[in-house]
């Protein structure tokens, strides 16, 4: 009977994240669109800008809450590696004229990057928070510095291939950029790999097996040294690739390190540290809450972004989906 | 099989084990009974290579080899299964999945541990196999760490104080569980606080005292009737 009583708590509980998600995501809208009575196309441009902006950062902050999860490491060069990896995009795109290769030389530059990252500087200070996060910060603006030499300080964007460039039409007068959908789409294939791996591969189930209890995984023969590795390097991937998914339509300049990783922070706070349901939640709700922000009251684009993210944590603190440590 | 000679280990200043020794046999159940604080989880730990204390001395070997810097990976592939203190399963995964995660083939040609005979082995298990670890009761805990380690096919198996929490009739079943891998071929080395637990399963018995001192060693039968050893060392 206990049993039973538990499993039925259980799938109250799942039922009630549904509903808390669903509520969210229609909500936010809902709320702009009758405080300002804005017209249907304009509503739903807010809306897409709001989906495609989140992709971004839903590339960014799932590496960054897996290698937070596992390594129990905050990240903060993840802004980091999202500018360099966008600039090397860049180059790559100018230099062969392929966009799909400045992508994979941008997820492939900041990977060699996290593997000297994570095996050479973070491995000798394995467990010791302060130290992490002080070599994560300084790694940024060492990070920064090099790209400001590298590729100076105007504002860089990616050269798009020409299926991507222009317009998309979607009924009779509702125009909205191509990119910005594709950027979304990949969001989405992105989101099912990753849930694929996280669910259904033995990878996955050692990573999340390594987020309960990293030490008996070990002492039951995994070698959980390897799978850091592993984790870093492939969040680091993606970290690079968002920076030139990014640089499509938001630009690249000295300091969006630091913009961008506030926004992932946030992101991974709302959702829930270590989730991967809860970066993609979160990535949705600061994508629209940045969207309809900045349309409708510009001045106060970070009250509304770190608002929400006060009042989450006051009634949860461990983020809309994330589990009590 | 395994020996261990002589392990010194410090916490700190804390001075936790100071040349402990033992020996664990061939298809041999050694338990270590002691009171709290003694140090017998530590020495479990220092055995499966776990966290190892700041300072260390002795050595542990295992089939000839010296086993005793290496990483707990390499000791675990080598055939020695671990189930820690608190059952430590992972909360978040099936049990199918907590089986499956760490399953690795036999060395030898022996009838390997797969999901199959683990749910034989715990029908319990097998009831509730799609269900999420952290909602398992305690004892069903209990035997899925038992069935994980199994799944890793080991010669030894360390079993950290399984009876600890467990409703006497959990205790029974964990008993008897204990007693029918004993027949399988598997060696023991069995940490416990619970008598009975270990006069009903333990070969030899060993008693350990302050910094993790064997001071009494012997069959269930005999300290059964050593009063003396049986006040002294554990109060009973």
């Amino acid at each position: 009977m206990e049993h039973s009583a538990e499993r039925v708590v259980d799938t109250v509980k799942a039922d009630r994240r549904r509903v808390l998600i669903i509520t969210a995501l229609v909500a936010i809208p809902l709320i702009a669109w009758t405080l300002t009575q804005m017209s249907l196309l304009s509503f739903g441009t807010q809306i897409l800008n709001g989906l495609s902006f989140g992709a971004v950062l839903f590339f960014l902050a799932s590496g960054f809450t897996m290698i937070f999860g596992l390594l129990r490491i905050a990240n903060l060069a993840h802004g980091g590696f999202y500018l360099m990896g966008g600039y090397v995009g860049i180059t790559t795109t100018l230099v062969t004229g392929q966009f799909w290769l400045g992508l994979i030389a941008g997820g492939l530059a900041i990977m060699v990057l996290g593997v000297f990252a994570e095996r050479v500087l973070l491995r000798r200070i394995r467990g010791l928070v302060k130290p992490e996060v002080l070599l994560t910060i300084g790694l940024t603006f060492v990070i920064g510095d090099l790209s400001l030499a590298m590729w100076g300080g105007d504002p860089r964007t990616v050269p798009l291939p020409g299926y991507l460039k222009g317009p998309i039409q979607i009924g009779d007068s509702f125009f909205y950029p191509k990119y910005r959908v594709f950027v979304l789409g990949l969001a989405i294939v992105l989101a099912a790999i990753l849930f694929y791996i996280d669910r259904r591969t033995k990878i996955g189930a050692i990573v999340r097996a390594g987020v309960d209890d990293r030490e008996t995984v070990a002492a039951l023969g995994i070698n959980i040294n390897a799978v850091f590795t592993i984790a870093f390097m492939f969040g680091a991937f993606i970290a690079g690739m968002s920076g030139v998914i990014g640089a499509g339509f938001l630009a690249l300049l000295p300091g969006q390190d630091f913009e961008i990783l506030l926004f992932a922070l946030v992101v991974v706070i709302i959702g829930g540290l270590g989730s991967l349901e809860g970066a993609v939640l979160g990535a949705a709700v600061v994508g629209l809450i940045d969207s309809f922000a900045k349309a409708l009251v510009p001045e106060l684009s970070f009250f509304t972004l770190f608002a929400p993210m006060a009042i989450i944590l006051m009634i949860r603190p461990n983020g809309l989906l994330g589990k009590a440590p | 099989m395994l020996q261990v000679d002589n392990i010194q280990a410090f916490y700190e200043t804390a001075h936790i084990l100071d040349g402990t020794s033992l020996e664990v046999g061939n298809d041999e159940v050694v338990t270590l009974l002691g009171r709290n604080g003694m140090g017998k989880t530590t020495l479990v730990r220092i055995i499966a290579g776990i966290d190892p204390p700041q300072q260390r001395g002795g050595t542990i070997t295992w089939e000839g080899e010296d086993i005793t810097d290496l990483e707990s990976y390499e000791i675990a592939r080598r055939g020695i299964g671990y189930v820690p203190q608190g059952r430590r399963v992972f909360g978040s995964l099936t049990v199918v999945e907590n089986l499956e995660v760490i399953a690795r083939a036999p060395a030898d040609g022996a009838e390997p541990w797969d999901v199959d005979r683990v749910f034989e082995f715990f029908p319990r298990l097998q009831e509730r196999r799609t269900s999420l670890a952290r909602t398992l009761s305690g004892g069903e805990q209990q035997m899925l760490a038992i069935g994980r380690a199994l799944m890793t096919n080991p010669t030894l198996l360390l079993m950290d104080e399984p009876s600890e929490g467990l409703a006497p009739i959990l205790l029974g079943v964990i008993r008897d569980t204990l007693a029918a891998l004993k027949g399988s071929g598997l060696s023991i080395l069995l940490v416990e606080q619970n008598l009975g637990l270990a006069l009903a399963l333990g070969d030899r018995i060993l008693l350990m005292s302050e910094h993790g001192k064997i001071v009494w060693e012997g069959t269930p039968d005999k300290l059964k009737d050593d009063h003396a050893a049986l006040s002294t060392h554990l109060g009973v």
